[in-house]
């Protein structure tokens, strides 16, 4: 320890320390940097008139934000012209309190060519419905089904928008972040103007 | 005691009685014994704890099958569901009267025959039989009010209606050969022509095999039963002793087709190779051979095929089965008859 | 008397609908298709799912990052080092950590035993569906043999929990390297045993070529990943494309099929298995000597944030998407996207116009499991 002191300056490699691996220092938490110069984002940028909202790099990963309203129109801007011809996954977050717009729903392309992926953000208001991805992918149609079931987004153009993993007529959207983590007596219903008390079996009799 | 109620009835009585308990014992030994076999080809031990080595493995579960609760499902057809499970058992065990298991012997200056009749009509006689049995799974799987269980009704129907024609033919061509329809009177042909008919008839011998296998519902023909995609077919809905009666009645038309093929192309209870060794057998080294051990030990080597196809084959589709059976095996045993007649006629003449 | 349309069937005939499932030998856990027959031929197939929904994800929000990871192995019960190790990479990426070379090596012979395991499951359960009885002992024999060496490693043989955010928990005990070195020198013998039971086999064959077909374009449209993928000729791997852990450091090749169908998928797996016992040989020889934990705080606090990290599951692509707010200790958002969930949406169009014989085959081909689709 002491050399370190005596000459900073000396590149005496066998007086100094090799440096660290990166497992012994302390972790480098990626950093929010901004990516609108991304190509893919430049380029829906020029395409659709207002459609990037925010461009952000965290991690290695781009994410666009877009708005909601022409979702659709933006997907299949990205597999038609960018060729992102995989859709990885379709999700949602829940932020409850949020100004603009209680759900992000998220997106996650992939462009195999050169194994790019992109995530799309959406911000979404409750109770608004957001346009299906279905013509454009069609394995957002499960996905799909799954996020209506866990939060309650409403997919407009989606084919067969039905509960997947819950029953149907279960009360409540589990993924929710109002939805009790130990469950609902689902006769007592949370959402009493979307569901009629009495739907479903009693979940909380068994325990909770 | 007069000499025509001993013919006519004690002897034959104490056959029947004999014959189905051997029948029975060995169809609950044959379980046993797919069990034991089953499970070395596939590295584990099989029944073990039932008994020394598992002996007693049959005994207990027909113990169980008999003392457990029969269920008749609520939307079954009761009489039929009843009915089915007679109609299999009882053409399955009928079979077992006409084939010859060994030569005649004599005990107390009374010849005594090893078979319960010599038909002369034998082999009709149990192709006939035979195809009463399906009706007993079809009815078994439509009354059972099942969705599972008639498709596996109307599998079986299908497969075995069309693998009892080539099964038919293959046995024509024998029939051609021996000039007789008694099975007695094949095992006598066979002797008399010094050869086993599975020498001249090989094709026929193979198609009758392959129908064999089918006709029994065995892999990789036993569609019926597929428990992958039928649970358990045409059974799927018996329980306790019904079931055990469909299951013995399965092992019991195994035995037949064996017992069959052993009559119609190995020579029935005639030592091997009667062509080649005949001054071997005659030897009174080996001639005290009863022709019974002959017999089993033949039957026994194609029991252990069935079991042996069980541990090797996967299954058959339904309609690859079907092509099978019209499109290959049909024409082949046709082919088979026409072919088995031109040699007969260059042989004779 | 008019006459008959011969066009028309001479008595009304009615699709016969069946509910295949959740109680049903073939369906591989609580899966249920209802289909709708015409005969044998399935006119219409509809997957039921959810009998097995637990609610993972909403548990995860709950709980302290590391916390997560026995409950990943919950889900693909099959192939629990895998899930563990997918959610450690994604979190190491949203925690910034790098782990030592020596756990991350101890990493990927775990997973890929795992894989082994999981074909291996795969294999016995497909064949079983198929009619062929005597596979699946083999198989689980070797798989029994895998089971010691994880049990060995960590005490557990199914749910194994044996990665930590940052490395791994264990070092590896005394000459286990030489126990795992020895199966695996011995492993390739038994997947020739297995071949000669089903490749040439004719009914195996006539079973599987051409049935359940899926073309490239659409497998990728369908979102497919893994074996069914690669199966219609796609040259796609995690492994390859996103090398996590140290996988750009090994050498190994990705089995493609080109028919699309059944058999392909089999013979993939099939390669694969060969391809992981190659992977695990390599790890062997260049597993460094050194620490096995990273650095990390006691306490886990992430940055505002999400990631997404996926790793090639033998079933397909298992990603982990994790969003954190600034100093949370739990997740605030995970989602599993799940490669059996994925595959098992385009079991419809595989089976159409197929028979119920083909619907388990497609099931089986599919290897899906059921606690990774409901969660």
């Amino acid at each position: 320890m002491s050399d370190e002191k005596q000459s900073p300056v000396q590149p005496a490699e066998e007086k100094t320390p090799a440096p660290k691996p990166p497992w012994e220092d302390k972790p480098v938490p990626p950093v929010h940097e901004d990516a609108s110069s991304d190509a893919d984002a430049t380029a829906l940028a020029a395409a659709i008139e207002g459609a990037l909202l925010a461009a952000d790099r965290f991690a290695g990963e781009l994410t666009l934000s877009v708005p909601y309203e022409k979702i659709r129109e933006i997907c299949s801007f990205f597999k038609e012209e960018q060729g992102f011809k995989f859709l990885v996954d379709l999700t949602a977050i829940d932020w409850m309190d949020r100004e603009e717009g209680r759900f992000d729903v998220v997106y996650w392309i992939h462009r195999h060519s050169d194994s790019k992926r992109i995530r799309l953000r959406t911000a979404l208001p409750l109770e608004e419905p957001i346009d299906s991805v279905v013509p454009v992918w069609k394995t957002a149609n499960w996905m799909e089904r799954e996020v209506y079931d866990m939060f309650g987004i409403i997919f407009e153009g989606h084919p067969n928008l039905e509960r997947i993993l819950t029953w149907e007529g279960f009360n409540g959207h589990p993924l929710r972040k109002d939805f009790p983590v130990e469950g609902i007596d689902t006769g007592a219903a949370i959402y009493p103007d979307v569901y009629p008390p009495g739907g479903g079996p009693d979940a909380a009799e068994e325990g909770a | 005691m007069p000499e025509a109620v001993l013919n006519l009835l004690l002897i034959p009585l104490i056959k029947i009685v004999v014959l189905l308990g051997v029948v029975l014992l060995i169809v609950a030994y044959l379980t046993y014994a797919e069990r034991k076999i089953l499970a070395y080809m596939q590295v584990r031990l099989g029944p073990n704890r039932v008994g020394p080595k598992g002996w007693l493995q049959p005994i207990a579960d027909g113990l169980k099958l008999f003392v457990k609760e029969d269920l008749i499902p609520g939307g079954a057809e009761r009489f039929v569901f009843l009915l089915a499970p007679g109609l299999i058992m009882v053409p399955a065990l009928l079979m077992f009267a006409v084939i010859p298991f060994g030569e005649p012997f004599k005990v107390g200056g009374r010849t005594i025959t090893p078979y319960l009749a010599d038909v002369n009509i034998a082999i009709l006689l149990l192709l006939g039989i035979s195809s009463i049995g399906v009706f007993g799974i079809i009815l078994g799987g439509w009354s059972s009010n099942s969705k599972f269980s008639l498709m596996g009704g109307l599998r079986s129907a299908a497969q075995m209606i069309s693998y009892e024609i080539p099964m038919g033919f293959a046995v024509v061509s024998v029939l051609m050969m021996a000039g007789t329809l008694s099975l007695v009177g094949i095992v006598e042909a066979q002797r008399q022509a010094h050869i086993w008919f599975v020498l001249p008839g090989i094709l026929a011998f193979g198609i009758y095999w392959i129908c064999g296998v089918a006709e029994t519902n065995r892999n990789p023909f036993d569609l019926p039963e597929a428990e992958a995609e039928l649970v358990a077919g045409f059974h799927t809905e018996y329980s306790g002793m019904k079931f055990a009666l469909f299951f013995l009645a399965e092992y019991a038309n195994m035995m037949v087709i064996s017992a069959l093929a052993t009559v119609m192309f190995f020579g029935g209870w005639l030592p091997p190779f009667p062509n080649l060794l005949a001054g071997l057998w005659a030897s009174p080294v080996l001639a005290w051979i009863p022709g019974v051990v002959w017999f089993a030990a033949k039957m026994g080597f194609f029991l252990f095929c069935y079991i042996w196809f069980r541990g090797t084959f996967p299954r058959y589709r339904f309609d690859q089965l079907m092509a099978v059976g019209w499109k290959w095996l049909l024409p082949l045993s046709l082919a088979n008859v026409m072919l088995v007649g031109v040699l007969m006629l260059w042989w004779k003449g | 008397m008019s006459m008959h349309d011969p066009l028309k069937p001479l008595f009304d005939v009615e699709e016969m609908e069946i509910s295949f499932g959740p109680q049903h030998p073939a369906t591989h856990g609580v899966l249920r298709v209802q289909i709708k027959l015409d005969g044998e031929r399935i006119m219409e197939a509809k997957p039921i799912i959810g009998y097995l929904h637990r609610g993972t994800e909403k548990l995860f929000e709950t709980m302290a990052f590391p916390a997560c990871i026995p409950h990943t192995d919950r889900m693909d019960y099959v192939t629990s080092a895998t899930n563990n190790q997918g959610f450690c990479v994604a979190m190491e990426k949203l925690l910034g950590l790098t782990i030592p070379p020596r756990a991350a090596y101890i990493r990927m012979i775990l997973a890929e035993l795992q894989r082994l395991a999981s074909h291996l499951v795969w294999l016995a359960t497909h064949a079983i569906d198929i009619g062929a009885i005597t596979p699946f002992f083999y198989t689980f024999r070797e798989r029994d043999a895998i089971l010691d060496l994880f049990e060995e490693y960590c005490g557990a043989r199914l749910t194994l929990n044996t990665m930590r955010i940052g490395g791994v928990p264990f070092e590896l005990p005394e000459g286990w390297l030489d126990r795992c070195s020895a199966f695996i020198e011995a492993f390739p013998k038994h997947i020739e045993e297995y071949e000669t039971l089903l490749t040439e086999n004719r009914i195996w064959k006539k079973r599987t070529i051409g049935i359940g077909v899926i073309p490239a374009e659409e497998a990728i449209e369908m979102g497919m990943t893994g074996p069914p993928l690669r199966g219609s000729g796609v040259e796609w791997d995690i492994r390859k494309v996103f090398p996590y852990d140290r996988y750009d450091e090994i050498e190994f090749d990705i089995p493609t099929g080109k028919n699309c169908d059944t058999y392909d998928r089999y013979l993939v797996r099939m390669e694969e298995m060969r391809q992981s016992v190659r992977i695990i040989r390599q790890c062997i020889e260049k597993i460094p000597d050194g620490p096995i934990m990273a650095k990390a705080p006691k306490v886990l606090r992430a940055k505002e944030g999400m990631v997404y990290a996926s790793v090639e599951s033998p079933k397909g692509e298992l990603g982990y998407f994790i969003v954190a707010t600034e100093k949370g200790t739990t997740p605030y958002r995970c989602r599993v996207r799940p490669p059996s969930f994925v595959n098992l949406q385009a079991l419809p169009q595989l089976v159409e116009g197929a028979l119920v014989a083909d619907l388990v085959a497609v099931i089986g081909t599919l290897d899906i499991v059921l606690g990774e689709i409901d969660r």
